[in-house]
């Protein structure tokens, strides 16, 4: 319950926004407490003044002064170690469900300071502690595990300090539009399909890799042995090598031809099949209820398969980013139906209300 | 999370160092005890071994617990309330394990520093508790800094130190001060040495090899000679025949004073004693402080002294006092006890049955002491059951003890009243400081006889004996030995010298550090300016000088934030650059140094070596990772010689 509460009242009382590009850290982001060990010192250091006051100790005025300054100045120390950072996100790259996603964020510490001991954090306590060297980038790796297939968006993220003392803590949320596209996580292995022919279509298939056939031009993802450096030597430009498979030996993967398991268990099956057909250098293509893509060889075709796997009934484009509740996990809500049914119903039990 | 084998040491390292100032007045098995269980701590964070398990660290508690009541009496009040502490937080180590249990040590540490304070404020222990600050602070950061090395932790630490120092001064000169105490304190509060309600054979001589300072005074206008200079404190009158006790005193009436002359006004700063005397010259007449002026001329405050106190005093050197003694007085000053020193009270008698008067008995008396081979020593041997007769026939080496208490005896025994009066004699006058300090070795016993329409007259028969002891101190009347305190013996002048510097010091540390009071407060502030001084103002004004000083501090702490600092090679080749532009050849945005050179270097072919110098020395510089201090001084040199 208090937990609860205090989690709206974060959302309610701090910046909430999505950013891009670099975010500068001024005083206007930076929010500073004390902590409870600051608390628990300011305790000792009452305790400390009743006894001066009481035994009359000139000295103990001094130590508890002292230290109080120290404890104060401990604040803006604290502040310091955050300030004037500049961060922006870095690559994500994709990974199954069940992997850890690596979000990747620059710090640029561009002061004269070194700044100890910050922390990264999202609101799940995933966390990741690091030093800035003075002058310096620092790349910055925060490990969340994703669960479900689809976008896993990194949430708002705390940046923390309690350095030196931590008798104070500052923090700073960031919250940038940088999201790990998560596949399905491979189910266990399983025989391919068989292949079928009747796609051939009597043509000769665009790749294997038993005889030469021909070139073609080099697409994005292509393996550096298989393009054809003579050519490009030649100043034809960028071509790979194609060679012949059997004729018509596309292999298609097809969600139709399923057997009836749960959807998530189809896209499971698929995205197996996809990595063992690449690995078996097959000539491949992805048949789903909505999309289809063409047989074909290549990393990027491969990426572009578990792609469509991933996002399957996901919506493409970048989705207003869900409200992360402390309950729910993160992630999208998966059929875009039930989202839609559940808005209605929401919007009609306020209009009942 | 386990902690680091570094932090473990710091840890142990910084209790050790709050500690170890506690040896002095702990019992001796409590600080062997300490220092075993930190050593214990110490293997076992060396030896990376498990921790004790708790109910064994429960059963040295509960032992250690039961120790501490057996040899206090019991578990309240200062003393075994900080033995207590300590040994807990000893035994606290035992169980370090977490973060938490880290930062609850540091607290506790700072905590133990402030119990040190109880028995010592000198300047020794003001500078030792800046070191053990430096240690915990620097222990403290790694909590918060990982895998930081020892010795920049150390450099934050002592920054953080430096920094604090202003607005700490700033605190404590402007903090309203409350006089204290707010609760009552245990009788165990204060430790004292110096003198005491009674004196037996031994009482003056053990006091005298202290060197610590009873008092320090300071004169307005003529300082009086050294042998005008009888502190008067307690006042002994009954003796059993081997101490001397001040008895019961009934305060019937106040003391007369007359003939008065030679008035002389000083301030004393008494250190306390946890008595109530308040020491001043024979005679005192006014105290600036509320006290009571006895009918023996006792200066008693309302309370022990248990702090600090400076008072005023105006006394008269020359007097009459008490010329109309009681009845009851006299009798109290003439009473002995029957069966003692058979010899002396023959002696006593004769005299009285063949001498004319007082006058001569007294003559005497001193006579008696001056001729008959009586020796002053600080080494006297063993007296039996009648010590003044074996004093005065047997032995004949005394202090200053031995002599009063035989003269008064004999005094008494002839008829004569008399009493011992304690105190002071002499002090050492710091010319530097134009002040003088009183110690404990000055510490004295002499007389006073009741002759009729004189009243009392002082007689200090150790003048007789050993003047040098009255004219010039205890080193001039005692040839150097080994028993005397160093501080008391005579010295070469320059090490008199810095001994009076010293002294010097610490009288100012103890007038304006120690002893800062409300009045000390205010009257401060009034010379610094403030006007019709009050608790308002007082914390208007702090509040004001805090926020100045935190927003000074803010803007020096914060500037390096925003200070984006370019490459000094950068800088200087910049310069270089600007150079060429003035000259009409300016870098082009996309030209990097190599090509600008070459362009440059075309351009003024009788600098081209010149150019291309400058331009590599600043490649290297910047892309070498070359750019030390005397590199970099060296290429500023080959800028500012470069011209066109």
């Amino acid at each position: 319950m208090l937990n609860k509460f205090r989690y709206y009242f974060r959302n309610w009382a701090f910046r909430r926004t999505v950013e891009t590009g670099t975010v500068v850290l001024n005083q206007r982001r930076i929010y500073i407490l004390p902590t409870r060990q600051g608390f628990a010192f300011a305790f000792v250091l009452v305790l400390m003044l009743l006894g001066d006051i009481n035994y009359n100790l000139s000295l103990g005025y001094v130590l508890t002064f002292l230290l109080a300054t120290i404890a104060g100045m401990s604040m803006l120390y604290t502040f310091r170690n955050m300030a004037q950072l500049e961060i922006h996100a870095g690559h994500v790259a994709a990974v199954f469900a069940g992997e850890q996603a690596q979000f990747v964020f620059h710090f640029n510490n561009p002061g004269s300071l070194v700044r100890y001991q910050i922390q990264l954090q999202d609101d799940n306590g995933h966390r990741t502690v690091f030093d800035l060297p003075a002058q310096q980038a620092t790349s910055v790796q925060l490990s969340i595990p994703a669960t479900q297939r689809g976008w896993l968006d990194s949430g708002r993220l705390t940046l923390y300090t309690g350095f030196p003392f931590g008798l104070f803590h500052a923090w700073s949320y960031i919250h940038f539009d940088v999201r790990c596209l998560v596949y399905p996580a491979p189910a266990a292995a399983q025989p391919l399909p068989a292949i079928s022919l009747q796609d051939g279509n009597g043509k000769i298939a665009g790749s294997g890799d038993e005889d030469f056939y021909g070139l073609r031009n080099y697409a994005p993802g292509d393996a550096l042995p298989r393009i054809a450096w003579k050519a490009f030597a030649r100043e034809q430009g960028l071509q790979v090598k194609q060679f012949s498979a059997y004729q018509g030996q596309e292999l298609w993967l097809d969600w139709l031809q399923l057997p009836t398991i749960a959807t998530e268990r189809k896209l499971e099956l698929l995205t197996r099949w996809v990595l063992d057909a690449d690995k078996q250098n097959l000539l491949y293509g992805l048949r789903l209820p909505n999309v289809e893509i063409a047989p074909q060889r290549s990393a990027a075709h491969q990426t572009e398969c578990l792609r469509a796997l991933a996002l399957f009934g996901v919506t493409n484009d970048p989705a207003p980013l869900p409200n992360p509740s402390p309950t729910s996990g993160r992630g999208t809500p998966l059929n875009p139906l039930s989202r839609l049914r559940e808005r209605v119903a929401r919007s009609v039990g306020r209009g009942q209300s | 999370m386990k902690l680091s084998a570094h932090l473990l040491y710091g840890v142990i390292a910084s209790i050790f160092l709050v500690i170890a100032p506690h040896a002095e007045h702990l019992p001796e098995w409590i600080s062997i005890l300490s220092a075993m269980i930190l050593a214990w701590r110490v293997y076992l964070a060396y030896s990376d071994n498990p921790l004790p398990p708790r109910w064994l660290l429960l059963g040295i508690m509960i032992a250690i617990v039961a120790g501490i009541q057996i040899s206090y009496h019991t578990l309240f009040g200062r003393e075994a309330g900080v033995t207590l502490l300590i040994i807990l937080v000893s035994l606290k180590l035992l169980e370090l394990r977490t973060t938490r249990d880290t930062t609850l040590l540091i607290f506790l540490a700072c905590f133990i520093i402030i119990t040190n304070f109880f028995y010592s404020q000198s300047i020794p222990t003001a500078l030792m508790m800046l070191a053990s600050l430096l240690l915990i602070l620097s222990t403290w950061l790694q909590l918060h800094t990982g895998t930081l090395e020892l010795r920049p932790r150390v450099k934050i630490a002592g920054m953080i130190l430096l920094q604090a120092i202003p607005l700490t001064l700033l605190l404590f000169v402007l903090f309203p001060r409350v006089q204290g105490p707010l609760w009552g304190m245990p009788q165990d509060a204060y430790s004292s040495s110096g003198l005491s309600d009674s004196m037996s054979p031994g009482t003056l001589s053990r006091l005298s090899l202290s060197q610590a300072v009873a008092f320090r005074v300071s004169f307005e206008g003529t300082t009086p000679s050294h042998e005008q200079m009888y502190w008067r404190g307690p006042i002994l009158w009954d003796y059993d025949g081997v101490t001397w006790t001040s008895g019961i005193s009934i305060r019937s009436k106040l003391p007369t004073l007359d003939q008065t002359g030679n008035p002389v006004d000083y301030t004393v700063t008494l250190e306390p004693h946890n008595k109530r005397w308040l020491f001043a010259l024979d005679m005192p007449t006014k105290l600036s402080i509320p006290s009571v002026i006895t009918d023996d001329l006792q200066v008693l405050s309302k309370e022990p002294v248990i702090a600090r106190v400076r008072y005023n005093v105006h006394s008269q050197l020359t007097y009459r006092v008490n010329v109309e003694e009681t009845p009851y007085q006299l009798q109290r000053a003439l009473k002995l006890p029957a069966t003692f020193n058979p010899r002396a009270r023959k002696l006593a008698a004769d005299w009285r049955a063949t001498l004319p008067d007082d006058d001569a008995i007294i003559r005497a008396a001193l006579n008696l002491f001056n001729r008959e081979g009586f020796e002053y020593t600080l080494e006297p041997p063993l007296l039996g059951r009648d010590g003044i007769d074996d004093f005065l026939f047997v032995t004949r080496k005394g202090f200053c003890e031995h002599y009063a208490s035989s003269f008064v005896y004999l005094m008494r025994a002839a008829g004569i009243p008399a009493r011992v009066v304690t105190g002071y004699q002499g002090g050492e006058p710091n010319l530097l400081g134009g002040y003088s300090i009183i110690r404990q070795s000055d510490a004295h016993a002499w007389t006073e006889v009741w002759i009729k329409n004189r009243g009392w007259l002082r007689m200090d028969p150790t003048a007789v004996i050993s003047p040098e002891r009255i004219r010039s101190g205890l080193s001039a009347s005692v040839p150097d030995s080994p028993s005397l305190p160093f501080m008391a013996r005579t010295q070469v002048p320059w090490l008199l010298k810095m001994r009076f510097n010293l002294d010097m010091l610490n009288y100012r540390w103890d007038q304006w550090v120690l002893g800062y009071n409300t009045e000390q407060q205010f009257a401060f502030l009034t010379r610094l300016g403030m006007e019709d001084i009050s608790w308002q103002k007082m914390a208007l004004n702090l509040m004001l000088g805090v926020a100045l000083l935190v927003a000074l501090f803010a803007l020096l702490m914060l500037r390096r934030l925003y200070k984006h600092s370019t490459d000094r090679a950068q800088k200087l080749y910049l310069r270089f650059c600007r150079k060429l532009e003035r000259a009409g050849v300016v870098r082009l945005p996309h030209e990097g140094p190599q090509d600008f050179a070459v362009r440059a270097a075309a351009r003024f072919p009788h600098q081209a070596d010149a150019i291309h110098r400058i331009s590599a020395h600043y490649l290297s510089l910047r892309y070498e990772n070359k750019a030390d201090i005397k590199e970099l001084s060296a290429f500023r040199r080959e800028i500012s010689a470069f011209k066109l």
